[in-house]
């Protein structure tokens, strides 16, 4: 138990005192995350649009293949992306292992069946009263799926928010394609099971504290963006 | 709009990619893997910084179990390896994957457990205490993860005669890294092998008084050697060789020898050089 007050003083005193190490983490980690959310949300939300919205065979099939998808564990993405981007793998001549960047191709796949099943279910549960009103009141195509976006808003951020919350907790992708290298690869999650493999719990703490105050900070202004 | 700011987002994506990809490319450097307890206990912390200001060559390193850290070299996915399993890596050589081995520095293993001593093996040759822990069916955590400290660990039952007590309940199998498996260890008043380095740092945590005590110790057997292997450049044309021999000839030079020898926790030396 001394350990969980002792890494909350940690924690602050690696705040204040501006701490390299722990800034080099937390730079890692936004780096990679921002660039995972970007590209999933950029696939999966289309995506997700496209199977909650049009009626097209196979559309049940996909969504089941899609909501399995959500189950993957975060270890298998790392093996998976690591069979890929190893320099023996298909996709080794891009020198992506050990990199920021295969973090984040993998991270992706983590996030894009959150985003895109999130998104198809929320576009299904539109109001049918909606789009048929919106016909009537002599809406071409493209507004009405506009305007079905827009009624939306803030279920897609709700699948953004859910999709952050886990590109910004996983271990396994970052650990097995990432290597947890010193000042480069290393993240906040990485660096917390490395400080907890050593023993030294309340830097890990200290740590996920400091972690789980990043996720406070982007969906407090999230929240705002809300009531705007 | 939809269109625009989806652009937008691509246009973001691959800019902050650029910027992270450039990141790790600058000048000369050097990738290796290595095993948790040459990380864990700071020794790389404290004599990378020396290797790279002197030659220039920024060293990475990724630290797992021997086990994995073997197979990345396999897959030609670091340049160097910082090891601890002579058996398999005379063997790794012997398949064409690894080409120079060059021992650097030892320590040795102990049999680490509660101050009681339940099973009694204080003193006791190593087969002897490992039949009584059986016997006691003491708990005994292992590493089980084919690191080089779990490859050692197994080799001692097999020395004793004893098949391994894998299913077997008092034999506690963590999957994790040595310091892990000694707060487990610790948890569960249980005994375990560790190389003596890791349970210095375990003690310096620990203030100097940990509830863990060294019970077996100074068997031949447990002598614990670390090697810098280099990779075959015909099974990995890719890997940087030369460098890899730099920094092969660089740990095995007086400067980080004497370094090496220099490093201590506690008062206590974790790790005796010795490069011939």
């Amino acid at each position: 138990m001394d350990f969980l007050l002792s890494g909350f003083i940690k924690a602050i005193e690696l705040l204040i005192s501006g701490d390299s190490y722990t800034w080099s983490a937390v730079a890692a980690t936004l780096k990679v995350s921002s660039i995972s959310m970007l590209l999933s949300l950029g696939a999966g939300l289309p995506c997700g649009f496209i199977l909650g919205y049009f009626n097209f065979r196979g559309k049940r099939a996909l969504r089941t293949v899609l909501d399995t998808l959500l189950a993957l564990p975060t270890v298998f993405i790392g093996l998976l992306v690591y069979a890929f981007i190893s320099s023996k793998g298909p996709m080794g001549s891009f020198n992506l292992l050990f990199t920021l960047t295969g973090i984040a191709v993998g991270q992706t796949i983590l996030a894009f069946p959150i985003v895109a099943a999130i998104t198809a279910s929320i576009i299904e549960n539109i109001d049918p009263g909606l789009k048929l009103t919106l016909i009537s009141l002599g809406a071409g195509k493209r507004n009405t799926i506009l305007t079905c976006l827009w009624e939306v808003r803030y279920g897609i951020l709700a699948a953004a928010v859910t999709a952050y919350g886990r590109v910004l907790t996983e271990v396994g992708i970052s650990m097995m394609v990432g290597g947890n290298i010193k000042w480069h690869t290393r993240t906040m999650t990485t660096a917390i099971a490395l400080e907890t493999g050593k023993g030294m719990f309340s830097n890990g703490i200290a740590l996920g504290l400091i972690l789980i105050l990043i996720a406070f900070t982007v969906n407090l202004s999230l929240s705002f963006l809300r009531k705007k | 709009m939809i269109r625009k700011s989806f652009v937008l987002i691509a246009a973001l994506a691959a800019a902050l990619s650029l910027f992270a990809g450039t990141a790790s490319w600058a000048g000369q450097s050097l990738m290796m893997a290595t095993t948790t307890s040459t990380d864990n206990t700071g020794l790389l912390d404290y004599l990378i910084p020396y290797f790279e200001k002197e030659t220039g060559i920024e060293l990475k390193w990724t630290a797992t179990g021997t086990g994995k850290a073997l197979k990345l070299g396999e897959r030609c996915d670091v340049d160097v390896l910082l090891v601890h399993a002579p058996g398999a890596e005379k063997a790794y050589i012997k398949k064409g994957f690894g080409k120079d081995r060059k021992e650097i520095m030892y320590n040795d293993f102990v049999i680490i457990g509660p101050d009681s001593d339940p099973a009694g093996i204080k003193g006791k040759s190593i087969s002897d205490a490992l039949l009584a822990v059986k016997s006691k069916q003491a708990i005994f955590v292992s590493r089980g993860d084919d690191s080089g400290t779990n490859k050692k660990e197994k080799l001692l039952w097999k020395d004793a005669g004893i098949s391994l007590p894998d299913k077997e309940k008092w034999y506690v199998q963590t999957g994790q890294g040595m310091l892990a498996s000694i707060n487990v260890c610790e948890e569960r008043k249980g005994y375990t092998m560790t190389d003596r380095g890791t349970y210095i740092k375990y003690q310096s945590q620990k203030g100097g008084n940990a509830p863990l005590k060294v019970l077996v110790e100074g068997d031949q057997i447990l002598l614990n050697q670390y090697s810098v292997l280099t990779l075959d450049p015909k099974n990995c044309p890719n890997a940087k060789y030369d460098l890899a021999m730099k920094y092969l000839n660089w740990m095995a030079g007086e400067n980080a020898q004497n370094l090496v020898r220099d490093f201590r926790l506690l008062g206590k030396k974790l790790f005796i050089p010795n490069a011939k």
